[in-house]
């Protein structure tokens, strides 16, 4: 259709415009385009989404319990990922996927325990996501009834919005880095299940408040809950293999 | 900064919808931003150019419109606008509120040509 008149493309017949020149058509004035308004109505995180449930109905199928580890850098994950490798019975299927920016080297720390590791360099990145995990399982393939870990980038704020199919994320916080944090960093501590105080050996030398942290956490997420130990003296960690054990059950049954 | 990953994610939303709804260009973008979702509007504006360079949304404008965030009681049935996570119930005081609304970030509408 002609732009400025109106007309149709064909049968053409001379006709004029304002200027009274008769023509046949072509006019050299850009066609003016039709703007189109679209509605979406789509989640951003909707594909991560779906990641996500494809890696959940997979650990479902095979009966594998995944966690996910958050934390900021230096809270002990990896620490008391070995830790948790060593202590849990040597018949317990066992892989670790690494979450860091760079290096292999958690998960050089990892295979030095004997447990299969995979690491994941995010690059720029500074989470990992659904779709990462999913290649990690393609490549590593978790046998039935086995544990996976995940290690996260250390970031208390990006990994809190990204589900990666596990069963629970796990936040671990040392008490050295102040009893704020779940106020500071609530996406975190509101998506978390358990939240580990780490490092509690270090508790005489410091001013963190015990009480008023779990408080805190408490605020944000009122079913959260709290296990407090250290991966250096091995203080409450018969708790959290308990936990951990206990929790994988669970998941087995639900 | 996972808002640059997120600006990725709509990129790609946007080829997906370019393909369906046969465009081939994006003129605007329109976000929806829940107050307590982990998305940061600012950082969202600051990748978004750059991101949408060379694409289909090549110089689009970008509209956000923020959500409020609303919560309710289960202790008082009251409702109530809710700004951060860590608010408490302004009718009785408690923590354990739930959030009904305002965590979502979505693309709700394009113009196209």
């Amino acid at each position: 259709m002609c732009g400025i008149c109106g007309c149709g493309e064909r049968p053409l017949t001379a006709h004029t415009h304002d200027d009274h020149t008769p023509h046949d058509h072509h006019h050299d004035v850009e066609q003016p385009a039709t703007v189109r308004r679209i509605k979406v109505e789509q989640d951003i995180f909707a594909k991560n989404n779906q990641y996500a449930q494809l890696n959940r109905e997979y650990f479902r199928q095979n009966a594998i319990f995944a966690l996910n580890f958050v934390s900021s850098p230096g809270s002990g994950k990896t620490s008391l990922l070995t830790s948790t490798i060593t202590q849990l019975p040597a018949d317990c299927a066992i892989s670790v996927i690494e979450g860091d920016q760079q290096t292999t080297l958690d998960a050089e720390k990892i295979r030095a325990t004997g447990v299969r590791a995979l690491q994941i360099n995010t690059g720029k990145g500074c989470h990992l996501d659904a779709h990462s995990i999913a290649h990690a399982l393609q490549d590593q393939i978790p046998g039935p009834n086995s544990l996976v870990f995940i290690e996260n980038v250390g970031n208390l704020v990006c990994p809190a919005a990204f589900d990666l199919g596990e069963a629970y994320k796990v936040v671990v916080l040392s008490v050295t880095e102040g009893e704020d944090k779940p106020l500071k960093y609530p996406d975190m501590f509101h998506a978390a299940e358990l939240m580990i105080l780490n490092k509690i050996d270090l508790l005489p030398y410091l001013d963190f408040d015990v009480e008023k942290c779990i408080d805190y956490a408490r605020r944000i997420n009122p079913r959260i809950k709290v296990l407090q130990l250290s991966v250096k003296t091995g203080q409450g960690m018969t708790e959290w293999l308990q936990w951990l054990t206990i929790s994988q059950r669970l998941s087995s049954i639900a | 900064m996972h808002e640059l990953s997120l600006c990725e994610n709509i990129l790609q939303m946007i080829e997906q919808q370019a393909k369906d709804q046969k465009f081939t260009r994006v003129l605007t973008v329109c976000l929806e931003i829940g107050q307590l979702s982990c998305v940061e509007p600012e950082a969202i504006s600051f990748c978004f150019n750059e991101v949408m360079s060379g694409s289909v949304a090549n110089q689009a404008e970008l509209k956000i419109v923020m959500l409020a965030g609303l919560a309710w009681c289960p202790t008082c049935y009251h409702h109530f606008e809710i700004l951060q996570r860590y608010d408490e119930c302004p009718n009785c005081g408690r923590y354990d509120v739930q959030i009904v609304k305002g965590e979502h970030m979505r693309i709700s509408e394009l113009e196209v040509i």
